[in-house]
């Protein structure tokens, strides 16, 4: 099986972790993730601000970078949704650009569906002694419906204490550039959602999305509240021999 | 193009009225406890429906069947209602409506008309524009009462008053009804049941002397010209059935292809709207009673334009039912004012801009009014994709110039992975001289929130300098 990492642009700048992370993970499950050098992003942010030209241009280059595999790993929620959910709309109904849409899309998975649908896995062999919190943000939930695959995954964790997040399925106010355009209104949800993690007594807050966990890890910073945000993978990927890093 | 008029005035964009609206405390609260009780109450009478998926696909299929032949279905509920002894106007707009409807009170000869709860009244603004012909509209729906006492502005489609708390009612009440009609007792209390006690016996006193009620409609039947209201309260049972004169304003897109699709929306609106089995009361007429007037006018005020946008139609399925307000988390702290027109929240982002068009700053700014968390289209009972209608409005909306040329610089950059490799090792090269707040609008991230540490390295070059983690 030929896969490849589409590691996403938020991740590939800010959180190379998460991709070493991936990588790491899937070597251990016995596959060999290719990275495709050509990729960069994914076009998001473009086309839900309401650019649609530079997000066509940036869907052509990823479908032609992410072409020809039999899965395409996606460490991002949102980022899988954007490619499941928008490309299909934005490449139109014929042409070349709409085949590769319909060659890459069905083949697209976020991380917990590559490991729990494709490779049947829920116990991944991971060790992480912490106490645990799982926000599954609005394109996990709502968008590709992630269900329950991450929380079966974490409840296979060795030493992991995995606590329920009130209001769970409630959006932290990120929202790509929303949090910019509408910062006041971005600020109170993620504050109400901070309050949330807060109150779980968790030490660490883990998600699909690093764009939802620098949001509300950035509140959670400003606070001092000593709570961290990890990204999924990155606990995934931790043993009782090696760390991420 | 004229401007389509919704009933308030453009003002400010969105985000500096929702900034406003966030740090009223006493807002927030009545809102974030209203928002949610409604919420839970309509999750579980939607969760116990085994059909509710089913039920959600029919209303939505049958909308946008009648939709696509509005043309044939609007001239059979005229053929209907004229048939059962009704008259029907048609009105182009919301100047042309309101003269309709200023005339035919002047006909009767009355200054003085009950209202049922409405949203198209609302947003033509019909009660300003009979008080310039000197008719006065009396609301009967209790939280419209409460508002029109309070000479304040509806912030919900159902809830119009669900910004104020009882002691804050229990002050307009007080201070406010005896200039509209029968005073207040002396001695009212906060209590809801001396509140609706209040307001009963105020309005009681309305009905009994009025001759001419004017309503909108939930629902019209094209094949039999019934016209449908829910309600809970039995007031609009009343405008609907004791005056002599009954005017009814409805949107075009209401009608219903036939009697028995009210089994589906029947079922649809009361769980969605106050999270009931069933509403306590629902009201069908069709034509005129033997002694009385009915009047049906048909109100398009921009839905022709709506109806003719392949994505953006989608919005005139709506059935009011405000359960998208609800579970909205940007409604929740910001209120219905906020956003400006009679259509507050999720539908509200998506409807104002198309009938109104984009040419105020307001209205150019609702489509960025959702973070795009997608929990709208999940509860909406005819399926209306809200943030892909969001989306479509946002690539059509004009785009200011910081912003079009910070976003031409990422498209730039992420053109070619070899721009973006060299913009990733520059800024883990200057990683120490980050600052820790940002100019300008970027700023209104770390007002609030600390900035991710730039890495020393990126994951692509990690991947080239260790062959994927091999070396």
């Amino acid at each position: 099986m030929r896969v490849a990492l589409f590691v996403t642009c938020v991740n590939d700048t800010l959180f190379p972790d998460t991709g070493r992370a991936v990588v790491r993970l899937l070597r251990r499950l016995g596959v060999e993730a290719d990275f495709p050098r050509a990729q960069t992003c994914c076009g998001q942010m473009h086309a839900n601000t309401g650019y649609r030209d530079e997000a066509v241009r940036l869907a052509r280059r990823s479908v032609a970078a992410l072409r020809g595999y039999d899965a395409v790993v996606v460490p991002s929620g949102s980022c899988a949704a954007m490619i499941r959910e928008q490309y299909p709309g934005l490449a139109g109904s014929s042409g070349p650009f709409a085949d590769a849409v319909a060659q890459v899309v069905p083949k697209t998975y976020e991380l917990t569906e590559f490991l729990v649908d494709v490779l049947g896995v829920t116990d991944v062999g991971a060790y992480f002694p912490h106490r645990v919190t799982y926000h599954p943000t609005c394109h996990s939930l709502r968008g590709i419906h992630l269900g329950d695959r991450p929380l079966t995954l974490l409840r296979q964790v060795k030493g992991l204490e995995l606590v329920p997040l009130p209001g769970a399925e409630e959006c932290c106010g990120f929202g790509g550039t929303f949090a910019l355009k509408n910062a006041d209104v971005s600020a109170a949800m993620c504050a109400d959602k901070v309050r949330a993690v807060l109150d779980t007594g968790a030490e660490v807050l883990c998600a699909a999305d690093n764009s939802c966990l620098m949001h509300i890890g950035g509140m959670l910073g400003r606070q001092r509240s000593g709570v961290r945000v990890t990204h999924l993978a990155e606990i995934l990927c931790s043993t009782e021999t090696a760390g991420v890093r | 193009m004229s401007v389509t008029f919704l009933g308030m005035p453009a003002e400010r964009p969105f985000p500096r009225n929702a900034a406003r609206a966030v740090r009223d405390s006493q807002l927030r609260f009545n809102l974030r406890k209203a928002t949610r009780t409604i919420r839970a109450r309509r999750a579980s009478v939607v969760a116990e429906a085994p059909d509710w998926a089913e039920l959600r696909e029919a209303g939505r299929a049958i909308k946008e069947h009648t939709l696509r032949n509005l043309d044939r279905y609007l001239v059979r509920l005229e053929e209907a209602v004229t048939a059962a002894g009704g008259h029907v106007h048609w009105a182009a707009d919301g100047d042309e409506a309101n003269r309709i409807v200023a005339g035919l009170v002047k006909a009767t000869g009355e200054t003085e008309v009950v209202k049922v709860k409405s949203m198209a009244t609302q947003e033509i603004g019909l009660n300003e524009a009979l008080h310039e012909q000197g008719i006065t509209a009396y609301e009967t729906d209790l939280a419209e009462l409460i508002v029109q006492l309070g000479d304040d502005r509806p912030s919900h489609i159902l809830v119009p008053a669900i910004h104020r708390n009882r002691a804050e009612i229990r002050e307009i009440f007080a201070e406010h009804m005896a200039g509209w009609g029968r005073p207040a007792p002396g001695d009212l209390t906060d209590e809801p049941a001396a509140l609706a006690e209040a307001a009963r016996l105020h309005l009681r006193e309305r009905f009994l002397k009025t001759k001419v009620a004017i309503s909108g409609a939930n629902f019209a039947i094209a094949e039999t010209g019934t016209l449908v209201v829910l309600e809970s309260e039995g007031n609009g049972r009343m405008c609907l059935t004791l005056p002599r004169t009954l005017i009814s304003v409805v949107g075009i897109e209401k009608v219903l292809p036939a009697w028995r699709d009210l089994e589906v929306f029947l079922q649809l609106l009361p769980r969605s709207s106050t999270g009931e089995r069933m509403n306590p009361y629902t009201s069908m007429w069709t034509g005129a009673a033997e002694g009385q007037e009915f009047h049906l006018v048909l109100l398009d005020n921009g839905r022709t334009g709506v109806l003719a946008d392949e994505v953006g139609r989608q919005a005139l399925r709506c059935i009011r039912c405000s359960a998208c307000l609800n579970v909205c988390p940007v409604y929740e702290r910001t209120g219905g004012h906020a956003y400006g027109s009679v259509y507050p929240g999720p539908i509200g982002a998506i409807l104002t801009p198309q009938l109104r068009g984009m040419g105020s700053e307001l209205d150019r700014s609702l489509p960025y009014a959702s973070s795009l968390c997608g929990a709208c289209y999940e509860v909406c009972p005819v399926a209306i994709d809200i943030p892909s209608v969001l989306v479509d409005l946002r690539a059509r909306a004009p785009h200011p110039w910081p912003e079009r040329a910070g976003m031409a610089a990422a498209g730039w950059v992420f053109e070619r992975s070899g721009r973006l490799a060299r913009l990733q090792r520059a800024g883990g090269r200057l990683r120490r001289l980050m600052p820790r707040r940002l100019p300008g609008p970027l700023g209104g991230w770390t007002d609030t929130r600390d900035l991710p540490e730039v890495p020393k390295e990126s994951f692509r070059d990690w991947w080239d300098r260790t062959d994927g983690g091999r070396r």
